[in-house]
């Protein structure tokens, strides 16, 4: 009597026809006796096809197997599931977005626009996402890449893990959060001060302070990241030559560990483009151009926001076309920082 | 060679920047046919205005402010509709040079703001009026009929089908569908709110229980923010309804219920039939300052009574070096050519009786 | 870029000498204090929060922690957190019920599943779904996701309107439910990267030893890979649920703006602080701002708590290894 080594397999191309068996079921089940469409199809397809494949492979290869099987059949589709919701994401704001993006959306803003008016543009909202995002960058990345230093190069004891704790704690900061604060201590403390009748004012720059807010915590934690991947033969060679620590941070570490910090920068100037709710509290209205970011200023987020609750019906395309320039900008940043990332030599 | 990499990055940056600053536009040409007639009644003053207020006259206020800027170089007038209630705060604490608000000062107001104008009082001047339309979306609906109490009881939540008895019986032979009510109210303060709740509490007493406010009170629907999330919401959600100033129906293109009035017939929504309740209205207020006291169950023939009438705060004197441009913008807004304006943009007119009045008030405006 | 600094030795001196004012001393000082720029800013933001919803919290008429609507007119100062907070922690936690499962499903895929040469992409993929801003999701959670989410509704109410959860006679769109599968794709990337990284981290020598036992990979993984990950996982979710409590855009554009607690998921209703701040702020008076900002520092509280208790786990697992 043979005893075979090798328990019993369901062969390869049994899933696949298990599958297109599901997914013909399924449509006669949804279509034919009319208990849905298209979606109803695919899902009631997903669920036989679990089924199915559960039954044939407890038969043929035993219980443990067919566990298996449905796990791996599980694990594959949440990944695919996950990818539906990027691709209509994607696929509703280029195609609602590409009707009003032209020359005129680029070229003016909002100024002199009421609800009768088609055209308008967002050319405001992108000058004030650019100097809130600009000023923003300014703050933090100083900031940022100091207190990294001080948590790989400096800090010890108490003092730096609570510090290490807190900048993990503050990524959990929500937007609005950050934006209530900046309303309480710049709007509602600080402006006045500055202002000649000793009104709060809301400015441009205040959103600027509560996208900082948002941006510290991201910017140390990549910086950190990367500092501590710069090889301490570095290091100590430098220190073997008489250079100073601080010079050797900042003519050996931080040049080396360049490309990965821009990286992260460019992740949080993506981050912060893409908020509004603090740039909703402290920013103000502003329909007209204004560069001066010490007054109200719009920004592209906003722009959408407003845009789509706006009752004009020229609004709407408005709304997604500025959303599809956000995302472009968004996407843009996060692909190319990701790139960098990878040609980085320090990335593992 | 790292370093140089940031550069090209920021160099990057900086040639898009400098691209765009190149060639934005404020869109301050205007078309010449559009200002060219009214421009020769606009009386010119230059300098910068900070209006803030009601958003329930921000269509109006855009307009106007096009028109005039259209005519005067010098001017720059910005309107920040933020609501009635930061309107008259920013105007007390002088942020906004005058507001707009949907409802008069409450005597508890009015001495700051009294304060505020030094040499000279703070005015109430009706300057728009917008008419509450009610509108709604439903399939296959075209036209829709309602008497305040079934309106009340629609928006207090105890109607909840369209084709509930009180409905069908308001719309003799209409065919309404089985299907849920879905109320939008303002989920922010407003004077719209305000008003509509005022005119349920007028006019029927019985069915609404929630008295008057700027905040909705009411059970159930689901709020939106600002008369364009209302507006929004209603033109997306189908089997809805919702109250939003006539000129925000008309932007979002949406249907608008017929509302009984004091005299018993179903009148349709339209600048005359709202302006036939303005004149109705009778003037509270001494000298210049004229509020209102519109009468929702007014029996006028033809009168469109859910009427809200939005009033610019200003002072009567004391606005140093901006007189001259408050005075000539509410001049041309109080101008025959000025309320023209407004009409095809949803808004009634001011009866002439209280145009006029309001015109002699604000060309007293004074520094 | 850095030319060739020539550094003579000096004699005797090997190494760099320390001086009360020099330059490594100003470094040092300026680097610990950008670190505790962090500390300062944390609390700063308390106590900002705390000094500008004082006035306000002492002027309400109603309890801040029962009362469930929120009215801040001048002529009633009556506004309370009940129904806000349990909508925040409503749709946050059907976001997470939603989300996690997935999530791990796709944290197993990318790390064990996914060939390793396009794992990486696939793993890119995701990330890009974190990237898009909250905005874009609540415009496409309100214009497009509304209508399946309606239909999906009417459906739930048909078959299972018994449980009180999909009860009620309407009307559906923007509910708990659209809210919170909105949600639930904002947090995916979030729960995902975090525990794809835990999984990548399991020891080789378990995951063999597990399959040389004959073990498939479903065993395998369930032997080995969750309970090792496990703190990890939790972390993530944990971090999720930061994420979800402090959304505000995506849901005040997705959810129906009601002030009542409801369990109810399908009908039109569901709100969140974070959505109510930026509804209610538009028109607001110094007095609703002091209460919006008091409802801000409840949601401050309570994710601070949620995140540094993710974080104490992460840290409490790092120090572990």
């Amino acid at each position: 009597m043979m005893v075979s080594l090798t328990a019993r397999r369901l062969p390869r191309f049994a899933p696949l026809a298990i599958g297109a068996g599901a997914v013909a079921v399924a449509a006669g089940l949804s279509f034919g006796l009319g208990l849905g469409g298209p979606v109803m199809t695919g899902i009631l397809a997903a669920l036989l096809f679990v089924a199915a494949l559960f039954g044939t492979a407890w038969r043929v290869e035993g219980s443990r197997a067919a566990r298996n099987r449905v796990a791996s059949a599980l694990i594959y589709g949440a990944f695919v599931l996950a990818v539906i919701p990027l691709v209509s994401v994607m696929f509703t704001v280029v195609d609602k977005g590409w009707a009003r993006l032209d020359g005129t959306f680029f070229g003016t803003s909002m100024n002199n626009i009421s609800a009768f008016d088609a055209h308008g543009g967002a050319y405001h909202a992108i000058i004030g996402t650019l100097e809130q995002v600009g000023i923003a960058v300014l703050i933090t990345v100083p900031l940022g890449i100091l207190g990294a230093v001080y948590i790989v190069e400096y800090g010890r004891g108490k003092l730096a893990s609570w510090i290490r704790f807190f900048v993990d704690v503050m990524t959990g900061i929500p937007s609005i959060v950050a934006g209530l604060f900046i309303l309480a201590f710049w709007v509602m403390v600080v402006s006045p001060m500055f202002s000649a009748d000793g009104a709060p004012t809301l400015s441009g720059f205040a959103a600027s302070l509560a996208l900082s807010v948002l941006m510290l915590p991201t910017v140390v934690r990549s910086t950190e990241e990367m500092l501590r991947l710069v090889p301490n033969e570095l290091r100590e060679g430098s220190y073997a030559l008489g250079i100073p620590k601080w010079k050797t941070i900042t003519k050996i570490v931080l040049p080396t560990a360049g490309p990965g910090i821009v990286t992260g920068v460019m992740l949080a100037i993506a981050r912060a483009a893409g908020e509004t709710a603090p740039v909703m509290l402290v920013a103000g209205v502003n329909s007209a151009i204004a560069f001066n970011p010490f007054e109200s200023q719009s920004s592209l987020s906003y722009y959408v926001f407003d845009q789509a609750t706006d009752s004009s019906k020229y609004a709407e395309p408005r709304a997604w076309a500025g959303a599809l320039t956000l995302v472009a900008i968004v996407l843009t940043l996060t692909v190319v920082a990701k790139l960098l990332a990878r040609r980085s030599k320090l990335s593992r | 060679m790292k370093l140089q990499r940031l550069g090209i990055i920021a160099g990057v940056g900086l040639t898009a920047t400098l691209a765009l600053t190149a060639c934005g536009s404020d869109n301050t040409t205007t078309k010449p046919g559009a200002t060219g007639a009214a421009a020769a009644k606009i009386e010119c003053a230059g300098g910068t205005l900070n209006v803030a207020g009601s958003s329930a006259q921000k269509n109006a206020m855009l307009e106007w402010i096009k028109a005039y800027k259209g005519a005067c170089k010098d001017a720059k007038i910005e309107y920040n509709a933020n609501g009635s209630g930061a309107g008259i705060q920013g105007f007390t604490a002088k942020t906004a040079d005058f507001a707009g608000s949907d409802s008069a000062l409450k005597d508890t107001e009015q001495p700051a703001a009294d304060a505020r104008c030094a040499t000279g009082k703070a005015i109430h001047l009706p300057m728009v009026t917008g008419p509450i339309a009610i509108v709604f979306k439903v399939d296959n609906v075209d036209s829709l009929q309602l008497k305040p109490a079934t309106l009340a009881g629609i928006f207090s939540g105890k109607i909840t089908k369209w084709n509930a008895p009180e409905i069908t019986a308001d719309n003799p032979g209409a065919k309404l569908p089985d299907a849920a009510i879905q109320t939008v109210h303002r989920s922010d303060s407003s004077g719209t709110t305000e008003n509509f709740t005022d005119y349920l509490t007028a006019t029927a007493k019985d069915a609404w229980t929630f008295g008057k406010a700027k905040e909705w009170k009411a059970p159930g629907g689901v709020g939106s923010k600002g008369s364009d999330g209302v507006a929004a919401d209603v033109a997306k959600t189908s089997g809805s309804i919702g109250y939003v100033e006539m000129s925000f129906a008309e932007t979002a293109g949406l249907k608008k219920a017929k509302i009984q009035n004091g005299a018993g017939e179903f009148t349709e929504l339209t600048p005359a039939s709202a302006a036939k309740t303005v004149e109705s209205a009778e003037v509270k207020g001494s000298g210049d300052d004229l509020k209102l006291k519109i009468d929702y169950n007014t029996k006028a023939a033809g009168a469109y009574p859910l009427v809200l009438v939005t009033y610019e705060i200003a002072c009567s004197a004391g606005n140093g070096d901006k007189a001259a441009l408050i005075k000539g913008f509410l001049t041309y807004t109080s101008s025959t050519e000025g309320q023209a304006q407004l009409t095809k943009l949803g808004y009634a007119p001011l009866a002439e009786s209280v145009r006029v009045k309001v015109a002699a008030a604000a060309a007293k405006i004074a520094a | 870029m850095t030319s060739s600094t020539t550094t003579k030795p000096a004699a005797g001196a090997m190494l760099p000498r320390r001086r009360r004012f020099g330059a490594e001393t100003i470094f040092r000082w300026l680097t610990t204090g950008a670190g505790t720029a962090v500390l300062v800013i944390i609390v700063a933001i308390a106590t900002f929060l705390i000094a500008e919803a004082v006035p306000a919290l002492r002027d309400n008429k109603e309890n801040f922690f029962t009362y469930k609507e929120w009215f801040t007119g001048p002529a009633d100062r009556k506004f309370g957190i009940a129904a806000l907070a349990f909508g925040t922690v409503l749709s946050a936690t059907i976001a997470l019920l939603l989300a996690v499962p997935v999530a791990l499903g796709i944290a197993l895929f990318l790390s064990h599943y996914a060939p390793r040469r396009i794992s990486t992409t696939l793993g890119f993929l995701i990330d890009l779904l974190a990237a898009v801003p909250s905005i874009v999701f609540g415009l496409w959670g309100r214009d497009y996701l509304v209508d399946p989410v309606k239909d999906l509704s009417a459906w739930l109410n048909e078959y299972m309107g018994w449980l009180p959860l999909f009860g009620g006679d309407g009307p559906f769109g923007k509910s708990v439910l659209l809210g919170s599968i909105v949600l639930a794709i904002m947090v995916l990337p979030i729960i995902t990267s975090l525990s794809r990284e835990v999984f990548m981290q399991t020891p080789k020598a378990n995951e063999e030893a597990a399959l040389a036992l004959g073990a498939t990979k479903w065993e395998m993984i369930r032997t080995s890979v969750l309970p090792y990950g496990r703190p990890g996982i939790i972390a993530a979710v944990l971090l999720g649920l930061g994420r979800a409590l402090g959304e505000t855009i995506a849901l005040a554009m997705t959810l129906g703006t009601t002030f009542v607690i409801s369990f109810n998921l399908v009908e039109t209703g569901g709100n969140s602080i974070a959505a109510n701040i930026a509804n209610k702020f538009g028109e607001a008076d110094d007095f609703g701002r002091g209460a919006l900002i008091a409802s801000g520092l409840v949601l401050f509280t309570i994710t601070l708590i949620v995140n540094m208790t993710a974080r104490a786990i992460v840290y409490r697992r790092r120090e572990f290894r």
